[in-house]
């Protein structure tokens, strides 16, 4: 653990995704206001001691509004990691594990993922789909098979060569026991960095297509979504504008740091691409 | 050079055939019948039937496809059926706004990023490289359309500086106009910038432990010269990389900065046409979008070749 801590941009982000997940699992249990409930009485309001961040044009404190948005980010986050790593773990162990043909067919697929306008495609899967968080939750996910499948590989390629693995074979181990019980945890550190990069970067997609309107629906509160409304009133409520985006850029900028410093400490031999 | 530019000429076009296949076929599966939405929920069964066969819906896959391709060939393209034109000229008269945002958004890129990243890496360590990766760590983290809506919430609404949005048409206003895209194309810039300075520096720190670096400065040339020079031009290669691929998504992907400053380019055409399940347009502008990648790819690793002889060898 003091490993970890001494690293900065570790303790940095740690605080910082910490602080969203208890606002969101506080949000659950207690908010100041209800987030969903109108008070057309209280429209528009600047900030102050009882809505420190305002309310919005139905009168709802925005303050609690941030805060269960804050669920919705987390469950878009965990879900899409969950379908990337799922996936993308099987097809890059897949991968690897087979090579020539196999190999060629699934690396040449998520190349043409890889090629395509993630937006834009984003954009056509939940219009097809009907716009929702399940619909926004898929279209992300999808992007993310390749991005855990090349990981996959690329390491489970390496280890099959080691020479652990020939000694295990050796010693009459199965395949299937060799997998789990060698190469998987050899491979857990990297999905755990790339997993915790992808996690901030679903918080940004969602974000986005929930601003389209193709995301979380309302009366559901969710940081894109909120921010699209703020824009009809911005010139009378800057606050509504402000505070949202402010939470998306806190999560995301504690999430990358939070993998970054899982990376510094973790893997101190990774090449920083970014 | 000559064999090299054939070669990738062939897989140019092998990958737009490619990205046109994938394309259609998507699109093939997507809900939504445009006999129907063109007619209204009255039509009767026979008129329905009959404009399906004049479009040709009830042919088979591949001949819907080859019909397709040969229109876009022979480039009498398909019309809208929302806006009843061509959708050639939607996406001519549309690019003429995205196209200037996307390049507006990648000078504003590299004029950020390319001083900010060489300035960082001459400077490893030290709290100018820490305060320029702090500030990419946030270029990282703000979302685009959050940065044009404070952009607009300070020079628009506070100072008054631009409009708020919309488009008055380079015809029309040609200042305006320009004024009108600036604010977009510096929101776009300034998020590619965080992730160029970022390459650019680690790029360069890459360059500088190089042996010909020390040689260059054993020979006592000027720091200067070094950098720029000699190290400057082989750290910019997987610089260039990225920048293409930049280039190639703001075309395609300037779609929810659009939205925000209300801008009538062809990320607007296409979101609104999905919404409208107008299926001629959403086709032909996907596939420009996903062309658009493709060929800006092609000529970068043209670029490539040129900039360094080393790459035609491989």
């Amino acid at each position: 653990m003091k490993r970890f801590f001494s690293n900065l941009n570790f303790t940095v982000g740690f605080t910082m995704s910490l602080v969203v997940v208890l606002a969101a699992v506080l949000s659950l249990v207690w908010t100041p206001f209800d987030a969903d409930k109108m008070n057309a009485k209280n429209r528009l309001q600047g900030p102050s001691w009882t809505h420190p961040l305002g309310t919005d044009q139905y009168g709802r404190d925005t303050l609690s509004r941030v805060m269960t948005g804050a669920v919705s980010s987390i469950i878009v986050g965990l879900v899409t990691v969950a379908i990337g790593l799922s996936l993308g773990v099987l097809l890059g162990l897949a991968s690897a594990y087979f090579g020539k043909f196999v190999d060629e067919v699934i690396m040449r697929i998520s190349d043409l993922l890889f090629g395509f306008p993630a937006v834009l495609t984003a954009i056509l899967i939940t219009s097809i789909l009907g716009p929702s968080m399940i619909n926004a939750m898929l279209a992300i996910g999808i992007f993310y098979i390749p991005v855990f499948a090349r990981l996959t590989r690329a390491v489970a390629m390496t280890l099959w060569e080691r020479e652990f693995i020939t000694a295990a074979r050796a010693g009459g181990v199965g395949e299937w026991t060799i997998t789990w019980r060698h190469v998987l945890p050899n491979i857990l550190s990297p999905l755990l960095i790339q997993g915790t990069v992808q996690f901030a970067v679903a918080i940004l997609a969602e974000a986005s297509l929930s601003y389209l309107g193709l995301g979380t629906q309302p009366p559901t509160a969710s940081w894109g979504r909120m921010l699209n409304e703020a824009q009809t009133f911005m010139s009378r409520a800057p606050w509504m504008a402000i505070f949202p985006g402010l939470a998306i850029a806190w999560a995301v900028l504690g999430f990358n740091l939070l993998g970054d410093g899982l990376r510094d400490t973790l893997d101190p031999k990774m090449v920083r691409m970014r | 050079m000559i064999p090299y530019f054939i070669k990738k000429c062939i897989t140019l076009l092998l990958l737009l055939l490619l990205v046109s296949i994938t394309v259609f076929s998507v699109l093939f599966v997507l809900p939504g019948d445009p006999a129907q939405i063109m007619l209204g929920i009255n039509a009767t069964p026979e008129s329905l039937a009959n404009l399906r066969s004049e479009l040709g819906l009830d042919q088979s896959f591949w001949a819907q496809y080859f019909q397709w391709l040969a229109q876009l060939v022979t480039s009498q393209g398909s019309r809208s059926l929302n806006y009843d034109m061509p959708v050639n000229t939607l996406i001519v008269s549309r690019l003429a706004v995205t196209g200037p945002i996307a390049l507006l958004a990648m000078v504003f890129a590299v004029i950020i990023s390319l001083p900010m990243g060489i300035y960082a890496a001459c400077r490893q360590n030290r709290p100018a490289d820490v305060s320029v990766m702090f500030f990419t760590q946030f270029g990282l983290a703000v979302p685009e359309f959050w940065l044009g809506i404070l952009l607009i919430l300070f020079f628009s609404v506070k100072l008054g500086w631009f409009a708020a949005g919309g488009f008055p048409g380079w015809t029309v206003d040609v200042w305006g106009s320009f004024k009108a895209i600036l604010l977009p194309a510096f929101a776009l810039g300034v998020i590619r910038a965080s992730i160029l300075t970022r390459l650019t520096r680690s790029s360069m720190l890459e360059v500088l432990r190089e042996d010909y670096i020390r040689t260059a400065r054993a020979k006592g040339l000027m720091e200067r010269t070094v950098i720029y020079t000699h190290a400057l031009r082989n750290a910019l290669i997987p610089v260039l990389t990225i920048m293409g691929l930049q280039l190639g998504q703001l075309l395609a992907g300037a779609i929810i900065i659009e939205n925000v400053y209300y801008l009538p380019g062809l990320g607007r055409l296409v979101f609104n046409a999905i919404g409208q399940r107008d299926l001629p347009v959403v086709r032909d502008v996907v596939l420009f979008m996903a062309a658009a990648v493709v060929v800006v790819n092609f000529i970068i690793d043209l670029a490539y070749a040129y900039i360094d002889p080393r790459v035609k060898l491989k």
